[in-house]
């Protein structure tokens, strides 16, 4: 049914085209001068019968479901619904929907028969109704659209006004999801708050977030100070960078300057299949890979290394930054004139000397950059730690130790049955809400650093 | 314009030969840049490289310092003697060969440095200097051989990039001067600059004369008249005039020069 809408829509919306275009063109055979040529008369007529119209059947769709659920269940015979709780209500209207498409267990009560049946002629109601006002409609704005066909009609205008309308709406689906993802993120981690004291979540030194289910179990009362969580998300950016920027930078540099064209062409790709590379499938490189090997390592060292170690899980991350920070660094190097390049060799430098004292400190503030968003990335990271990492919360620094991170907890606390109003749940809102605040504030300073350095050489 | 021309002194009676290119071939892969270019010039004289663009003036100059080798697609053919050595010999090494033959480009191109880190910057790797008084005397006097000593003594410590565009390419002339070269290659250099910062470096370029061999690439007729005492006009890749300048500008011999100077190719 639906489907038929929106051909009839699209069948109406054509017709319009066709009809606009044969009275601008016969305007024009005429020997009028248009101010639109007849293709934009046409696309006139098109675009002020699709879009519209498209919008309201759209909403239509949208709305019919609950309205007609909520006729359904105040059309119930008095009583019936007795002294049912929210929960108890939905139960009925779903058998009341199942009854309606024909699937009946046992022997239901005659009133939700009855109300099945209601249920199901409003939507034959509602679709009909729905494909009569399209048509209506749509026939209208095309008769509209027709009556407007004249020689000094600016049809080309219009068409600009409607495409950039619709570009406009594109865009603030974008920043709107945005907006709705930080209101989300901000009202749960309020309601963490009101249950757990704000002061115990940001200077706590424990991170224990289990909450007896039941009355009657026994279980420690929770603990919730994000402190050792962040801890752990530190150590492993850290461990990442140490990695990821040495690597990436002398890779870039060397790709950039120094490595002979060919080998290049086969290195630059390379590396950045590094970047595509799921991560997941790092995850379990660090789990098979790296993690036995630092164990073994350890051991044969006689050094107590833990199964989880911040190391793995970081040096893991790093490998994934590697191709995030060349790239970055590489951009950075390019953007450099060459006319700098030219005048420190002209001078005599060597290649080094130049790359050296001349390109690297004007790609400065392109690398610095590129390292602070390859940081919020690994902040955010979350499969390889989820895989590699532990999921004990530990107050240290030592990257032989296991850690967790803010991500894995995130993680964890939202897992398996969860109720939406206990402080264990809530508090992954919180972690992602402490998340996003940190990334987002570095992601300013990067991308005003990145700005920064873009004007520089204009 | 022409006419001033002859009016002005010319002493390029006493000079040595300073360059000697013989049978010079330049390629970029494919194309022939260069075609069997053979050239002297001479000591403390300004020679001046005239031609349409595109015609290989810049590529026969980076010829002189070797910059053509940073260029992975340029092949350099033919021989080029500084002082009666081959500068493409094997026991050449070009970076110890740009120190002596200094460029400065079209577009002034400073270090994002202080003025003074952009002055001691050849010396400094080269190891000119000693101690910082001797570096700091290295930058004061190419500061005022460049003629921009008196406008920037104040701010040395300032960005070499806050300058004026005039400014920095003489900083720039400045900065090539610094390593103490013999001969100075010039790219157009007052391509990017107004007509008075133009007038100060063409002061500039002819009081250089006294202590190097000048090259200067320019698309300026009226330029090359004013500052320089030789010129060669290319055209496709050849060289086809190479006299003293005000005959080339007066009395030319060859037909594609006399269409150059009166403005019917180019
Ligand atoms: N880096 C380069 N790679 C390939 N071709 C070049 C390069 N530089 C110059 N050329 C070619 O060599 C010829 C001479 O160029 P150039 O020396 O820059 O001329 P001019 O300085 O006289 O304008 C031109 O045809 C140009 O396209
Ligand atoms: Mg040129």
């Amino acid at each position: 049914m639906t489907t038929i809408v929106f051909v009839t829509l699209f069948c109406i919306s054509v017709l319009g085209y066709v009809l606009n275009r044969q009275a601008a063109t016969k305007l024009r055979a005429d020997g009028t001068r248009l101010h639109s040529v007849p293709g934009y008369h046409g696309l006139y007529s098109l675009l002020s019968t699709l879009v519209p119209v498209a919008v309201l059947i759209v909403l239509w769709l949208i709305f019919q479901g609950p309205l007609i659920d909520r006729f359904t269940m105040s059309g119930l015979p008095a009583g019936s619904l007795g002294e049912l709780d929210a929960g108890g209500r939905q139960l009925v209207l779903a058998e009341i929907k199942s009854i309606s498409r024909g699937r009946i267990f046992g022997d239901p009560e005659a009133w939700k028969v009855d109300a099945a049946d209601r249920y199901a002629w409003m939507h034959a109601i509602s679709r009909w109704m729905l494909l009569g006002i399209v048509i209506v409609a749509s026939l209208g704005i095309v008769g509209f659209a027709r009556s407007r066909v004249a020689a000094n009609f600016r049809a080309r205008h219009g068409v600009e006004h409607i495409t950039s309308g619709l570009m406009l709406f594109c865009s603030t689906i974008a920043i709107f999801t945005t907006l709705g993802i930080i209101a989300a993120l901000l009202f749960e981690s309020i309601r963490f708050f009101e249950r757990v004291p704000i002061t115990e979540f940001f200077f706590g030194l424990n991170w224990e977030p289990q909450i007896p289910l039941r009355e009657d179990q026994i279980a420690a009362e929770g603990a919730f100070g994000w402190i050792p969580v962040f801890l752990g998300t530190l150590v492993i950016t850290v461990v990442a960078l140490f990695l990821a920027v040495p690597v990436g930078l002398l890779s870039a540099i060397y790709l950039n300057e120094f490595a002979p064209s060919r080998l290049r062409a086969v290195a630059k790709p390379v590396l950045e299949i590094l970047a595509g590379v799921p991560t997941v499938v790092y995850g379990f490189f660090a789990i098979l890979v790296v993690a036995p090997a630092i164990r073994s390592f350890g051991a044969s060292l006689g050094i107590p290394v833990s199964p989880n170690t911040a190391l793995a899980a970081g040096s893991v991350m790093g490998i994934m930054l590697i191709p995030f920070i060349s790239s970055f660094t590489d951009d950075a190097l390019s953007a450099v004139p060459k006319s700098l390049r030219d005048g420190a060799l002209a001078l005599g430098a060597t290649r080094a000397e130049t790359v050296l004292n001349v390109l690297f400190p004007a790609a400065i503030p392109g690398i610095v950059g590129g390292i602070l968003l390859a940081i919020s990335r690994a902040i955010g990271e979350t499969m390889i730690v989820v895989m590699a990492a532990g999921l004990i919360a530990s107050l240290t620094i030592n990257p032989l130790d296991s850690v967790t991170t803010v991500t894995v907890q995130i993680v964890t606390l939202l897992i398996g049955d969860t109720s939406f109003d206990n402080p264990k749940t809530l508090a992954a809102f919180a972690l992602g809400m402490m998340l996003f605040i940190v990334t987002l504030i570095i992601n300013v300073f990067a991308l005003r650093i990145v700005r920064k350095y873009r004007e520089a050489y204009d | 314009m022409m006419n001033d021309m002859r009016k002005i002194e010319r002493d390029t009676a006493v000079s040595d030969i300073k360059i000697h290119a013989r049978d010079v071939q330049v390629f970029y892969g494919d194309t022939h840049a260069i075609k069997d270019v053979s050239v002297d010039i001479l000591d403390k004289t300004v020679t001046a490289f005239i031609g349409p663009s595109g015609c290989g003036k810049s590529t026969f100059l980076r010829c002189l310092n070797r910059m053509n080798d940073t260029i992975d697609i340029a092949r350099v053919k033919g021989d080029i003697q500084i002082d009666g050595n081959d500068i493409y010999h094997p026991s050449i090494d070009p970076v110890q060969l740009r120190a002596k033959v200094g460029m400065v480009f079209q577009k002034p191109n400073p270090f994002p440095k202080s003025i003074y880190d952009n002055i001691a910057y050849g010396p400094r790797i080269h190891g000119l200097a000693k101690t910082k008084a001797e570096l700091d005397e290295i930058v004061e006097r190419s500061l005022r051989r460049g003629a921009i000593w008196d406008e920037v003594k104040d701010r040395l410590h300032e960005p070499g990039t806050g300058l004026s565009g005039g400014q920095q390419q003489r900083l720039c002339i400045a900065r090539a001067v610094a390593t103490e070269p013999e001969v100075l290659l010039m790219d157009e250099p007052c391509s990017a600059l107004d007509p008075i910062a133009t007038a100060q470096v063409e002061d500039l370029i002819d009081e250089l004369r006294r202590n190097y061999s000048v090259v200067i690439v320019t698309h300026s007729m009226q330029q090359a008249a004013r500052v320089s005492q030789n010129t060669a006009f290319f055209h496709l890749g050849n060289l086809v005039e190479y006299r003293e300048t005000g005959q080339i500008f007066t009395n030319p011999e060859d037909p594609r020069t006399e269409s150059y100077i009166t403005g019917r190719i180019g």
